[in-house]
Parts: C-alpha cells; sequence; structure tokens
C-alpha cells in the first residue's frame, strides 16, 4: 500500500513529540469538566499556524482524542461526565470505583477508548470516501428518529421508577427548550432573563446535575468518597483484557456504532455513547447489571466515543462537513493553512493527510501507556486526598469549569442553580441521568421534527417524512425494541413459565391417568 | 478566566509548539486581543476571524485570541458586550442583518444603537445553491416550478431572521413566488441539507458554495458584480432581480471604549485588509471585501436598516 510511506512521515521525533504532549495535555483538559475538546483545539489553533499543516493536525488531533478520553477519569472517579461525551461512563465507572474497583474502571476505559480509537483512525484510513456518504443520508427526520432511540434509554435507567425517570426526563427536554428556538426564534422559558437567552449550556448542566449533588452528600455523610477494598492491586490490566475478550463483540460493535454517529454532523460522543450504551444492556445477559458497576458499560460508552474521533473526521475530510464541534475548528485551521478539503483531498494533498492520520492513529496507541500511568496517577489522589482537601478541591473545579465555558459568570450560576435542583430531585428519588438525556437530546429531537414537519408540509405528505423512509425505519424500530424489550421479554418468560407449568400439570395428569 | 487559561496555555506550550513572539512598540495594542465570536466554530465568522488573526499578529507583534461565545443566534455575546471592560483588549464580531432584525423582532437583551462597531471588513453574498444533480439547472428552472408548485420549493437556510431568510423572502417577493423556508442550526448544517437532497435548494452563501466545489451548483450569487473564484455564475442582477446584499462582518467594542482606541483599532483592521496574502485568501474563499472605517459607520449602519426595513415588514416583525 503506498499510504505506508507516509507513516514514515508521522515518525519524526517532531510528530511524534506533538502527538505525546497533544494527548498528555487532552487528558488532563478532558478530565477537567468544563474544559472540553472544542476549547482546547480552539485555543492551540493559533499554535499550529508556524507549523507545517500535517504536524498542526496531528497536535490538534491528539490533544482532541485525549480529551475525549480524559473525560472519562472525572465520570469514574467523582461521577462527573469531563466532556458530554463520558455521560454514559458515569452510570456504571462511578458505582464500579465506589465499590473499589476504580483501578479497573479506569483500565478498562484506557483499553476500551485506544480500541474504539484505532476503529475510528481505521476507517477514516480505508473507507473515509463511501463512508462520508452516510452524513448525507442523515435528514431531520432521522436525527428525530436517533434522539427519540437515545430517550428510549430513561426506560433502561430508571428500572422500578420509570414514572419518576420519564419526568426527569420531561424536566430535560424542559431545560433544552430554554432560551431562543433555532427554528422560529421565539424566546422560550428565559423569564425574561438575558442570561438564558443561549440556553441551558450542556457542560453547565451537567457539572451542576452530577457533581454537586455528589459534593453534597460527601461533607454531609462520614462515608469515604470512594471504598478502597484492597491496598495495591495495580492496573489489574490482565483482568481487564479478560474481561474485553469477553465483551469483545460489544467492543467491536460499539466502536463501529461510535464511527458511524460520529459521521453525522448533527450528533457527537455523547449521542453515540448512550446509543451503544443502550444496544450494550439490550443484548447482554448481564442486563440487570447494567447501571450498577458493569464493566461492559463502561466499555461500551468508551470504545464509542472515542471511535467518534476517526468518525467525526471522515466527513470533515471527504465533503467540509464538520462532524463534531472540535472538527469544526480543525476544519478552519485547514482553509488558513490553504487547505481545502474536499473530495480531492485525499489524492491531491495525500502527504497531508495520510500524514495526519497516521499521527491520529500513534496518538492513539500513545493513549495507552500514557492513560494508564496518568489515569493511576489520579486514581491514587482521589483516594489519597482526604475529604476535607476532596470537596473543596472540586468545588473549586466546578466553578472554574463553568466559567470556562464561555469566560462567563452565567455559566456558572446555571451550574449552582441546578447542582440545588438536582441535589433536592435526588432527595425525592429523581436519577439526575433521565434530565441529562432530556437536556441533550431535546435540543436534536425538536429540530429534526420542526424541520421534518415543514419539509413535509412542503411537499404534502408529512406522515411520509417520520414513516416513509427506510433509515428512519430502522430506527424508530431500534427505539421500538428498546423501549418494550423489557416488556416483551418479561411475557415470553411468563408465557414458557406457564406453559411448563401447564406441561408439568399436563404430565402428572397423565402419568396418574 | 478564559484568557487567562489562553495566555497561561500559551506560555506553557510556547516552549514546545515554537511560536513566535514579537514585541509590541505601540500603545495600543501592547498585550493579547481577546476577539469574541458570537457564533460557534467552524463558520463564516470564525474563518474569516482566523484568517485575520495572523495578520493583526504579525502588524501589531499582539496576539489576537478567539473565543468563542454562541447562543441565540448571536445575540447572547451582544447582550453582554456593553458589560464587558471597554479598554480596547475585548472587541467583539458583529454581524448584520443579525443586529438590526433581532433587537426588531423582540427583546434580545440589547438594541441596535447601543452596540458600538468600528470596521465592517466583508460581506458574503447571498447564493441560491442546488444539489450537482438537481432539475434546476438555472434559476429560470426554480422560479418556473416554484410558479406551478406554489411552497413546494423548499430553502434551507441558517436560522430565523438570519441573512438567509431575508434573502429568501426578498427573492420571493421579486419573483412572485412562494417558497418554503426552512431553518437549520448554522451554515454548515443547512448546506449538509442540500447535499443530502433533504430540502430542494438552499440559501446560502458564496463561501459555503465555494468550498462545496463541484457538489452543488450556485444559481445565482447576489453580489453587485461576478464573484471571483465563481467566474461562470450569473448575479441576479443580471438574471433581473434586483437583489444584493449578504451577511455583513465587522468588528465591535463596549461602549465605554475611548475614542482613540476605537479610532486605533479601526486603523488596525482597516491595515488587516490591505494585506495581499490575506484578500488573497479571502478572496479564494468567496468573501468580498468591504471597507467600513469607525467615522463612516453611522452612515453605513443607517443605510443598511433602511434596506432591512422593508423586508422586516414583509417577514412580519416590524410594523414599519
Amino acid at each position: 500500500m503506498d499510504k505506508f510511506v507516509y507513516l514514515f512521515e508521522a515518525l519524526t521525533l517532531v510528530n511524534l513529540t506533538l502527538a505525546f504532549v497533544g494527548v498528555l495535555l487532552g487528558i488532563m483538559i478532558g478530565a477537567l469538566p468544563g474544559l472540553s475538546a472544542t476549547m482546547a483545539v480552539a485555543v492551540l489553533v493559533p499554535f499550529t499556524f508556524a507549523m507545517d499543516p500535517a504536524s498542526g493536525l496531528i497536535a490538534l488531533g491528539a490533544i482532541y482524542t485525549g480529551a475525549i478520553y480524559g473525560g472519562s477519569y472525572s465520570a469514574i472517579l467523582v461521577n462527573t461526565p469531563g466532556t458530554p461525551s463520558a455521560i454514559a461512563t458515569t452510570f456504571d465507572g462511578f458505582p464500579m470505583a465506589k465499590r473499589g474497583d476504580g483501578a479497573l474502571a479506569i483500565t478498562l476505559a484506557t483499553l476500551a477508548s485506544v480500541i474504539g480509537g484505532l476503529v475510528g483512525v481505521l476507517m477514516l484510513m480505508f473507507l473515509a470516501p463511501p463512508l462520508a456518504g452516510v452524513a448525507l443520508a442523515f435528514g431531520p427526520p432521522e436525527y428525530f428518529w436517533l434522539a427519540v432511540f437515545g430517550l428510549t434509554l430513561i426506560s433502561a435507567l430508571s428500572v422500578g421508577n420509570l414514572i419518576k425517570g420519564l419526568m426527569g426526563a420531561c424536566l430535560g427536554l424542559l431545560l433544552s427548550m430554554v432560551g431562543v428556538a433555532v427554528v422560529g426564534a421565539d424566546v422560550r422559558f428565559t423569564m425574561g432573563s438575558q442570561t438564558l437567552l443561549g440556553g441551558i449550556n450542556i457542560v453547565a448542566g451537567l457539572i451542576g446535575l452530577y457533581c454537586i449533588p455528589v459534593l453534597i452528600d460527601l461533607v454531609a455523610t462520614r462515608d469515604p468518597h470512594l471504598r478502597v477494598e484492597t491496598e495495591a492491586k495495580g492496573y489489574r490490566l490482565r483482568e481487564a483484557w479478560g474481561i474485553l475478550w469477553a465483551e469483545k463483540f460489544n467492543t467491536v460493535r460499539s466502536s463501529l456504532i461510535g464511527t458511524v454517529v460520529g459521521i453525522l454532523p448533527g450528533a457527537g460522543g455523547s449521542v453515540a455513547s448512550l446509543v451503544s450504551y443502550s444496544e450494550a444492556r439490550r443484548t447482554s445477559k448481564r442486563r440487570a447489571h447494567y447501571g450498577t458497576g458493569e464493566p461492559g458499560g463502561i466499555i461500551a460508552t468508551e470504545s464509542a466515543n472515542n471511535a467518534t474521533v476517526g468518525g467525526g473526521f471522515i466527513p470533515t475530510l471527504v465533503l467540509g462537513i464538520p462532524g463534531t464541534p472540535p472538527d469544526a475548528i480543525i476544519l478552519g485551521a485547514l482553509l488558513v493553512q490553504g487547505i481545502r478539503t474536499g473530495p480531492t483531498l485525499f489524492t491531491e494533498q495525500a502527504p497531508i493527510v495520510y500524514t495526519f492520520i497516521f499521527g491520529l492513529l500513534i496518538g492513539t496507541i500513545l493513549m495507552l501507556p500514557i492513560g494508564l500511568i496518568v489515569g493511576r496517577y489520579a486514581y491514587r489522589s482521589i483516594i489519597a486526598i482526604p475529604k476535607a482537601a476532596l470537596v473543596p478541591t472540586i468545588a473549586f473545579m466546578t466553578v472554574i469549569g463553568s466559567f470556562a465555558i464561555h469566560n462567563n459568570i452565567h455559566d456558572v450560576a446555571v451550574m449552582l442553580g441546578l447542582g440545588g435542583i438536582g441535589w433536592l430531585l435526588n432527595r425525592a428519588g429523581f436519577a439526575p441521568s433521565p434530565i441529562v438525556l432530556g437536556l441533550v437530546l431535546g435540543q436534536i429531537a425538536e429540530q429534526g421534527f420542526v424541520q421534518s414537519y415543514l419539509i413535509g408540509n412542503a411537499q404534502g405528505n408529512i406522515w411520509a417524512m417520520f414513516f416513509g423512509r427506510p433509515i428512519s425505519l430502522a430506527i424508530a424500530g431500534f427505539a421500538a425494541l428498546t423501549l418494550f424489550y423489557p416488556l416483551v421479554a418479561g411475557a415470553i418468560g411468563a408465557r414458557r413459565a406457564r406453559r411448563s407449568q401447564a406441561d408439568l400439570t399436563a404430565e402428572a395428569r397423565d402419568g396418574g391417568s | 478566566m478564559r484568557s487567562m487559561f489562553a495566555t497561561a496555555g500559551a506560555l506553557a506550550l510556547a516552549g514546545v509548539f515554537a511560536a513566535g513572539a514579537a514585541v509590541a512598540q505601540d500603545d495600543y495594542p501592547s498585550k493579547p486581543v481577546n476577539y469574541i465570536i458570537p457564533f460557534a466554530a467552524g463558520g463564516e465568522s470564525d474563518v474569516a476571524a482566523r484568517l485575520q488573526q495572523p495578520v493583526f499578529e504579525q502588524l501589531t507583534g499582539q496576539q489576537l485570541v478567539v473565543q468563542y461565545l454562541e447562543g441565540a443566534g448571536g445575540a447572547q455575546a451582544w447582550s453582554q458586550l456593553n458589560g464587558m471592560t471597554g479598554d480596547g483588549y475585548t472587541v467583539m464580531g458583529t454581524n448584520l442583518p443579525h443586529i438590526i432584525l433581532q433587537p426588531m423582532a423582540q427583546d434580545v437583551g440589547y438594541e441596535t444603537d447601543g452596540l458600538t462597531n468600528v470596521y465592517f471588513f466583508q460581506y458574503t453574498p447571498d447564493a441560491i445553491v442546488v444539489p450537482a444533480d438537481s432539475q434546476f439547472q438555472t434559476l429560470e428552472d426554480l422560479v418556473t416550478f416554484a410558479e406551478a408548485n406554489p411552497g413546494m420549493v423548499t430553502f434551507s437556510g441558517s436560522g430565523t431572521y438570519s441573512a438567509n431568510e431575508v434573502a429568501k423572502t426578498k427573492f420571493d417577493d421579486l419573483a412572485g413566488v412562494t417558497t418554503t423556508y426552512i431553518p437549520f442550526g448554522g451554515t454548515t448544517p443547512a448546506i449538509t441539507a442540500v447535499l443530502g437532497d433533504q430540502v430542494m435548494a438552499g440559501f446560502s452563501y458564496t463561501t459555503a458554495a465555494i468550498t462545496q466545489g463541484d457538489a452543488l451548483r450556485v444559481l445565482a450569487v447576489a453580489s453587485e458584480e461576478r464573484v471571483p473564484s465563481l467566474p461562470d455564475v450569473p448575479t441576479f442582477r443580471e438574471l433581473g432581480y434586483d437583489m444584493t446584499g449578504g451577511a455583513y462582518r465587522g468588528v465591535g467594542v463596549p461602549e465605554s471604549t475611548p475614542e482613540e482606541i476605537r479610532q486605533s483599532l479601526s486603523d488596525v483592521l482597516g491595515e488587516v485588509n490591505q494585506d495581499p496574502d490575506y484578500v488573497q485568501k479571502m478572496e479564494d474563499g468567496g468573501f468580498v471585501l468591504i471597507n467600513v472605517p469607525y467615522d463612516e459607520m453611522d452612515a453605513f449602519m443607517e443605510e443598511r436598516r433602511a434596506q432591512y426595513q422593508d423586508v422586516a415588514t414583509k417577514m412580519g416583525i416590524a410594523s414599519n
């Protein structure tokens, strides 16, 4: 393959150093809630002007992939997703850390992230032009159904308390509508306040709803933050590999879901990890354990969200349509460098593109050793720091993180307000995840619905817009399956039980006669 | 915090990323300037700012730190502009028709006259784009189809009360047709919808049309003369529709900014607009450069406002 010539271009000392520093920096930025991959990439773009284009891209790509992975640390250790991509990692990551399996959870997240990242990059390298079409095949109705699919996860997340889960989701959907509507420009639920015009920032919502209740509980109870079962078990790497091997189908499926969702410009790491989590849970034999510290959950979310990195670059490089917000910034940097993206990019600018892809590949592989070491350090610090120091430190970071979103005090106020509400709701038995799902998916669902309706109305066939398109129908089918699977499975199980009961009775009767 | 973060990041990374740092001689700017873009990264405002960035740094020896404060179609940022420190080190991108139409439609936390614009440096002419395999070969085809099927032609565009919706409203009026406008969350999703055949056509800008190359056909552009990067595309005027305009982009400052700093900033931005390499890149990208310095601002804004008043009435957001 002539592509591999560029592997050596990517292997220069400068590029390796950039990939190393980029991944390390990205992990640290991603681990801090509020400091996002988008922000990290935006701040560093000016530095890349001085570099040659491929090196600059490698630095940006390494930071991006590191940040998406780094988000898992805070999700696992303090129940606060460091980036929206890591929302679903809290579901099983934090329960694992709480029962003393934090080191294992981090090692699993690292391995899954590296594998997911590699799958995404390899798809980018070998299948980019054909896969880019996926970005165009998704129109408003498909996004609507995809968001609905994501929302069905609520029924799974709130087992035994469906009503409270649905109420939480409705609250989240309402929160997602605050501000000026994209379609129609109506000002909604701002209560006359200009600070709410731009809506509730998702990252501020995440920090508030997840982190503040944890902090309050830490202060209110005598329990240590995380239980430490046994001292110095190390990375538990062998154990993690074993689990990963047992979950190999889950890993591959989640990586593929991550790549495909990453290609979609209207969805990102958060949707990818939610969808793959939902699928992993539905198909797992250990379904009932999901949400209580099941390793399969972490594997699904972390392999999916890192696969979106490679996936997101597919439409960015092939069509000039950024797959994710950090891609949008990188696309801008490319334009400034004088590189035009588009179908000819892979032929005309092959040296730059393939050097970049190999650089991303190297960065993803470097994430394994760097991640294991940094992750271990992060875990040790979290369990070693006494609560009296840990709580103020995290509290400080929540303020810094939400302020940094827009360099603005309003997001801090939103974060604290939602934190207070989240804590009260937690006490009343409402989990934060359904609210967050509503907040994250509400906008996608609403825009998809209104645009579909407008287009359908113009063509005089609204029903066909929602129910007459193959991809839409398939996603809607999966959504229905996820929603009703527990009921159907339950009904089938009950029927089987009844039948075997009946058989037994019949047998007994026959035998008796 | 963001600027602190940026500065700290800059210091920490200077060694690794080998960024050239020049020493400033003038009194303004004597430290990095924060340049707030009221939209998400990757859009036209961002790309233009990123092209200004290196030239600004070359001319002044100071960094131009691009930040994003997106939300509410820009209103989130503009409603906060006057509350920021007016020392010339916090400047913000301003866009037309946004800052005229938004306050006209409803209370968005700022008034058009309350914003202090110091320079308008470019605009992106409106353009009608269709997929490469569309049945519409010319604008004539589209108008004929729209006349026969009122409301059936769907135009994607970026947001409500935006330059795209203004252009669509104006075009409907001039051509005497009824079409349907579908707002999307930005130029990129709007163009994606055109490429994916989700809508029949799109109202966008020359910039987006150029980025997509052969995948899109541009039916007409709303510039005075043909755009250099799209030499084969007729202007609306050539086709008999008196329509010129687009989205204008400038730079504003908090109202507390002293007069001399407003003037200095206007001068620097004027110089940036003359840089040959920058001019070339902007034109290649489909931007049309304009030069409206601080002392000509009032007249320019008055003229644009008169233009938009009429369309706003047709869109139902101004009572005239």
